[in-house]
């Protein structure tokens, strides 16, 4: 038996950022306390770059060309590394926000997990100044499943990046300093609703394999077109159950229940990681799987991913309008994205995918930046004592005349998801939309058009709130950080307008990055 | 092999509805896990079916996921547990609206 070729200059990101995970676990072990975190941070920072620009090296220097890098089982081709590249971009300035501490070095993860909450060892961690370090390999080896993720060859791989990806979220979703007890509740739902989600996948694909006899892509293919599909029940099934499961992780109606209070529930700066960069590369695991198996079928197929697609953007849409909660607004705002994205992925087109990818990127840089918004605006008692984050839209009253700074931010961010010209959010919706009407998909996007004006009310409520109306004594106020989520919020913002201004060099990328190996 | 399907099927099944219906987290996790391993069994029997060792060898890196599924698992649910002396699904409802 000879041992498969390994292409490691290929898969360089991926074994990049699983190696400083694997490094940070031992800086936990054996750096002292005091210069542990910095440590973490720098080793967290350099790895993600250095997985970004070797992606955005590959991607450039291979110039629309792709290669099997192990043994069919890792495919890295001009879309993976596209997902690869959004996915550094986006935990990048992810990790920013995670790091950053108020100026009293309060960070926003519990000073020790373990403690039970309100418990006499949880004062006794919080008042010996621990820090939960372990943030930073649970955040690597999230990252590290993420570059995998679409990259699959195969749909085991796939399954263990998918975990790869979830484990490590349930349980930084679980290590909130404020509102522990909602936190460890939303880790737990997560945890049973993934583990659920991810066995549908993994029956969907034994059903795959005993109908086609292969997980292989490459293989599939073949089975797929070659024989005659319609006379396997078996096949379409198992296909069916992968979908969902993918489903569940892109937050896609009906699969989308865990969101919003699981968004609530983490630590923000957690939420603002995952609801970028799982939904990056979710979406690049799902393009894979539909634009090269169920691509063949879909006659068949389509009309199911249709209504899928149609549901999530007017679920989405519709509750985020009546959420009186900031981040459960962004949540279900998320899903509504979650469906105009699928109306590229659906439209089956290359214009589909190169429009569905710049969507991705430019809507995971301006998440990362409006969850870091929500992190610095806090709750302030009578004695003007800042507290935890004010999520109300109520307290929101009045942020432009108190922090304008924090509130234009927002207000950039807000008026990007609506798709407003001149921001990146805008030219994702247009790729995303004339795809589909270039694809024989009209009525989604007509649906998508009809249910981004009316999530733009949810968005102008936001506005008004912080602009046109008078602060009360109960409205938030910014807080002083150490200045990390400063700087995650300017990279998000510029990223946000340039990406509108100036979208040409990435569409053009995305446009390369349409090109499926198998 | 038809026999060994089928009864993947039923214990996918009927691991799926302990999760929906019961109420005890353990026992919704003990659910999750009949749905793995009716997975295996179905990748198992497959492999036979088409005469091929592919399937199980796929059983075994879902065994190893399963496996570290159930550390994370436990750990959440016994974090749960301290925080509340309980752990039934019913009384987590800090998060409905």
């Amino acid at each position: 038996m000879i041992a498969p070729a390994v292409a490691w200059s290929m898969i360089a990101p991926i074994v990049i950022v699983l190696g400083a995970g694997v490094v940070s676990v031992l800086v936990e072990a054996f750096v002292p306390a005091k210069a542990r975190r910095i440590v973490q941070l720098m080793l967290a920072v350099t790895a993600i770059a250095g997985a970004g620009i070797w992606a955005m090296v590959l991607a450039v220097s291979r110039a629309g060309t792709g290669e099997s890098a192990f043994a069919g089982h890792l495919l890295i081709d001009p879309l993976a590394l596209f997902v690869q590249v959004a996915v550094a971009a986006s935990a990048l300035v992810a990790v920013f926000v995670i790091a950053d501490r108020t100026a009293d070095g309060e960070d926003a993860f519990t000073p020790q997990a373990a403690a039970a909450p309100g418990s006499a060892a949880e004062d006794k961690a919080r008042a010996a100044g621990l820090v939960q370090t372990e943030v930073f390999p649970l955040v690597l080896f999230a990252t590290g499943g993420m570059l995998a993720f679409p990259a699959a060859g195969d749909l085991l791989t796939m399954f263990v990046a998918l975990e790869v990806v979830s484990l490590p979220l349930y349980l930084l979703t679980g290590l909130a300093r404020r509102r522990r007890l909602l936190s460890q509740e939303a880790s737990f739902k997560y945890f049973i609703l993934g583990a659920f989600a991810s066995a549908f996948f993994l029956f969907g694909t034994a059903w795959v394999y005993g109908a086609a006899g292969t997980v292989n892509f490459t293989d599939l293919i073949y089975e797929v077109t070659g024989g005659d599909p319609r006379l396997d029940p078996l096949l379409y099934a198992g296909l069916a159950m992968v979908v969902v499961g993918l489903a569940f992780k892109v937050g896609a109606a009906p699969f989308h229940m865990w969101t919003p209070d699981v968004y609530q529930g983490a630590p923000t700066p957690v939420t603002g990681f995952m609801a970028a960069c799982t939904k990056i590369a979710a979406f690049g695991a799902l393009v894979r799987i539909v634009y090269t198996v169920v691509a063949p079928l879909q006659w068949d197929i389509g009309p199911a991913l249709w209504t899928v697609t149609i549901l999530t953007m007017i679920v989405g849409t519709t509750v985020a309008l009546t959420q009186t909660d900031v981040v459960r607004m962004l949540a279900y705002s998320a899903i509504a994205h979650a469906g105009f994205v699928l109306t590229g992925v659906v439209s089956f087109s290359s214009l589909g995918i190169s429009g569905a990818l710049f969507y991705l990127f430019t809507y995971g840089l301006t998440t990362v930046g409006a969850f870091g918004v929500v992190t610095l605006v806090r709750a302030r008692d009578a004695q003007g004592n800042i507290g935890g984050e004010a999520r109300t839209l109520e307290r929101w009253r009045g942020l432009g005349r108190t922090s304008p700074v924090l509130a234009s931010a927002m207000t950039l961010f807000v008026l990007a998801f609506a798709g407003i010209p001149l921001t990146g959010g805008f030219v994702g919706k247009f790729a995303v939309f004339a795809a589909a009407f270039g694809a024989d998909a009209a009525p989604l996007a007509i649906v998508g058009i009809a249910c981004s004006a009316v999530a733009a009310f949810a968005y102008v409520r936001l506005i008004v709130a912080m602009f046109f109306a008078e602060p009360t004594e109960l409205s938030a106020v910014g807080v002083k950080t150490e200045g990390l989520t400063g700087v995650a919020i300017a990279i998000s913002a510029i990223a946000t307008v340039v990406l509108g201004v100036w979208p040409t060099p990435v569409l053009d990328f995305a446009d390369k990055a349409a090109l499926l190996l198998p | 092999m038809t026999p060994y399907i089928v009864l993947s099927a039923v214990l996918f099944v009927i691991g799926a509805t302990t999760v929906l219906v019961r109420r005890g987290a353990i026992v919704a996790f003990m659910g999750i896990e009949l749905m793995l391993n009716a997975a295996n069994l179905a990748f198992v029997a497959f492999a036979r079916q088409n005469g091929d060792l592919n399937g199980q060898v796929i059983a075994f890196f879902v065994m190893v996921v399963a496996a570290a599924e159930v550390v994370v698992g436990l750990a959440i649910i016994v974090s749960l547990f301290r925080a509340r002396r309980t752990v039934s699904v019913d009384d987590e409802n800090l998060l409905r609206h």
